[in-house]
């Protein structure tokens, strides 16, 4: 005989501390997530968790913390770092890392640019986006990691839609679509020959709109970079992208301070800020809920370059 | 607000993804930029309309050859729900990734093309969606504006597919005549189908009832993680990682672990590091035990009252997903949430005939996209349920130990 919620808790007094009656898809996407998070902590040797100082890969973090608690990470936190980053994003990954007890491992593009003697992007926005592979992979080959967990979304991207949540990618980092491997139910075969990895991707079916949702539930600090700030800001084809050493100013250019905030953190030469008065979660929800453009399309100056942008990136290693 | 998981079934002009596209843009889930993108494209075509199929395909050989080679997820909510659709081909040669969106999928959308009829992918998609014990099926009857809304062509479909309904089992079933092109009865109820008394298609899924689907009686949690901090103050601690996949647990239930037969009983229950005295199905928890008892890694941990099957024969429908063809003797991985064991295809009893249900001479092997009813033998017992009585816990996958893909998908009998 089957048994329908009310009755199976009906069959004890109910505590206080049940939650089940208000398991709702916040609740059902955090409990999907920790359990992928367990999966790689099951089935592989060496994994690591990718961590860029972002709204997504915070919240990895912060679902690790459910997932691993009292005990310690499985996995180091790594953070490839372009050069290009923003300050306030940089100090906030410090100070969490070291609030959190766990390990870190910094990788810089510029080292290997320097030590692959590779050719940079040159123009106006020259961006380390694609460079930042090749950090990737030697970093993969270095410690020899088995698994990258990321927090892509889905709902992110049309390639990142069709991606699985274990994503291997053979010794090149290189993702073929075709040779996907079917994931059925909640099972995720992990196995691998020696020099491939896996890209885990815990989040895949959390939208922007559930992400900020689960940031205000569970009071989770952000860099303030996400919170309308005053900052000098150049527009560009109709989109704000903040001065910095890193992008070469013209005579023509229009700068002007603006009340800006982010949404999503990326580089700074290939991230767009978006005018806002949004102080407080509640706000940017309010914002994002009315927004008529998407979270990429409008700061992203990277997906434009064409319509496969994103799918050529991730054949060739990249997240 | 909840998720409901689905998935939509059709073949490549049945306007699958022009129906994908039109839920997503009359929810106002489609942003002007990929708006702009898709219009941009749309005018290549030069047939002046946008293209909402373009929504849904992703991939750069799925937008030159206009066809759809992969599940692609699609997101979308309203106050009431939160919607994650499997968008999975239909043609023939791509069955395997209808049953892999349809494995997680609480309902089915089945398009039939109002012209057409119900045809054999009609038949081998309902199967599909009977063999994965999909709760919840809708029928869908698409470019009814080809048939002039007419509802004789409607009521011919419905008594058609009834019959397939019967002969295969499925249970809740809705029919909505449609037109994705032109959004009729997809958001709003149309007032081209006066003679239709139901519910929009948003309406439907907005409202179809799956919290009922969860089995809360059979309880069963599969171990994927044990936490042992081994700090001084922390000595002691040894939790037991895992998502409960069915049924309820309370603390002071007497428990056993499944295969190795050793009994405890639950001393307390952990949710993200806090302390509940209950938990259900499908929450992520940390179970500890009164006693320190052996268990590792795939070991399910169930109420002592309800125990599942512990065997090392199954009996499976299993579904081919490999290029490489099965031969009975072969050897492979058996994977059951977190629990992996080897496994040997013994003997094939029958092929079953998705088109038609028939069952036909065993095959000396299984092709790609085969559905044949076969034994396997594990080099271990592993506790499973049923599929049909608990999918959560009798659906397996098989792994090829040479190149490490997946190839099969078992539905245990």
């Amino acid at each position: 005989m089957m048994m329908n919620i009310a009755t199976a808790l009906n069959t004890s007094p109910l505590q206080a501390e049940d939650k089940t009656l208000t398991f709702d898809y916040l609740d059902q996407l955090e409990s999907e997530s920790i359990h992928i998070l367990r999966e790689v902590a099951g089935q592989f040797e060496r994994p690591v968790l990718l961590f860029s100082g972002g709204k997504d890969s915070i919240v990895l973090v912060h679902l690790a913390l459910k997932a691993f608690r009292p005990g310690k990470f499985p996995f180091p936190l790594m953070h490839i770092d372009t050069g290009h980053n923003f300050t306030e994003a940089l100090d906030f990954r410090d100070t969490m890392v070291e609030t959190l007890g766990e390990r870190l491992i910094v990788r810089k593009v510029a080292d290997t640019i320097k030590e692959k003697k590779l050719t940079e992007q040159k123009g106006k926005f020259a961006s380390r986006n694609a460079l930042q592979t090749f950090t990737l992979l030697d970093a993969i080959e270095e410690f020899k990691f088995d698994a990258c967990i990321g927090g892509a979304r889905r709902d992110e991207e049309k390639a990142r839609a069709k991606e699985r949540i274990f994503s291997v990618r053979d010794e090149f980092g290189q993702w073929d679509p075709k040779l996907q491997r079917p994931e059925l139910w909640n099972t995720y075969n992990g196995r691998i020959h020696k020099g491939e990895n896996v890209r885990v991707f815990p989040i895949s079916n959390w939208t922007e709109l559930d992400i900020w949702n689960y940031i205000r539930r569970n009071n989770i600090e952000l860099p303030s970079i996400y919170f309308a700030h005053n900052r000098e800001v150049l527009e560009w084809e109709g989109q704000l992208v903040a001065t910095s050493e890193f992008i070469k100013l013209d005579a023509a250019d229009k700068v002007s301070v603006k009340k800006v905030r982010y949404r999503t953190v990326g580089d700074m030469t290939c991230t767009a800020a978006v005018e806002s008065t949004a102080s407080n979660i509640d706000d940017i929800i309010k914002e994002i809920i009315a927004t008529k453009t998407s979270e990429r399309g409008e700061t992203r100056i990277d997906d434009r370059v064409s319509e496969a942008a994103m799918e050529d990136r991730k054949k060739g290693g990249y997240f | 607000m909840d998720i409901l998981r689905f998935i939509t079934a059709g073949s490549v002009d049945d306007g699958k993804s022009t129906l994908i596209g039109r839920l997503l843009y009359d929810s106002k889930s489609i942003m002007i930029d990929q708006l702009e993108a898709i219009e941009k494209q749309s005018k290549n075509k030069e047939d002046g309309e946008i293209d909402l199929a373009l929504l849904t395909d992703g991939l750069r050989a799925e937008r030159e050859q206009g066809i759809t080679i992969d599940v692609a997820y699609k997101y979308f909510s309203t106050p009431k729900r939160k919607f994650i659709i499997a968008d999975a081909p239909g043609h023939i040669q791509y069955t395997r990734n209808m049953v892999t969106g349809a494995s997680n999928a609480d309902l089915a959308i089945i398009l039939v093309d109002a012209r057409h009829g119900v045809v054999e992918q009609t038949r081998r998609h309902s199967i599909i969606a009977s063999l994965l014990n999909i709760p919840h099926i809708v029928v869908a009857i698409n470019k009814m504006d080809l048939v002039n809304n007419s509802e004789d062509v409607y009521n011919n479909i419905v008594i058609d597919y009834a019959a397939v309904a019967v002969s295969l089992g499925l249970k809740d079933i809705k029919y909505i005549p449609i037109s994705a092109i032109n959004g009729d009865n997809i958001v709003e109820k149309s007032a081209n189908f006066h003679w239709y008394e139901g519910q929009s298609l948003l309406d439907i899924l907005e409202n179809v009832v799956v919290a009922d689907d969860v089995n809360y009686t059979d309880a069963r949690f599969p171990v994927q993680y044990v936490i042992r901090p081994q700090t001084e103050e922390l000595h002691d601690y040894r939790g037991y990682a895992g998502k409960i996949i069915s049924g309820v647990y309370t603390v002071g239930d007497a428990v056993t672990v499944q295969p190795s037969g050793l009994t405890s009983t639950i001393s307390a229950i952990e949710i993200g590091g806090l302390q509940v005295n209950k938990a259900t199905a499908p929450q992520s928890v940390v179970l500890h035990l009164k006693d320190n008892i052996d268990i590792s890694r795939g070991d399910v941990i169930v109420q002592t009252e309800n125990q599942p099957n512990v065997e090392n024969t199954l009996e499976v429908l299993l579904c081919w997903m490999d290029n490489k063809p099965l031969v009975p003797g072969n050897k492979y991985l058996l994977q059951i949430n977190s629990r992996v064991v080897r496994a040997v295809v013994k003997e094939i009893e029958y092929k079953l005939n998705v088109n038609s249900l028939q069952q036909e001479p065993a095959p000396e092997k299984a092709m790609l996209n085969d559905v044949i009813k076969a034994t396997i033998k594990t080099a271990s017992p592993i506790p499973y349920d049923s599929y049909k009585k608990l999918r959560a816990n009798g659906g397996a996958i098989l792994i090829d130990e040479t190149s490490n893909v997946t190839v099969g998908a078992c539905m245990i009998q």
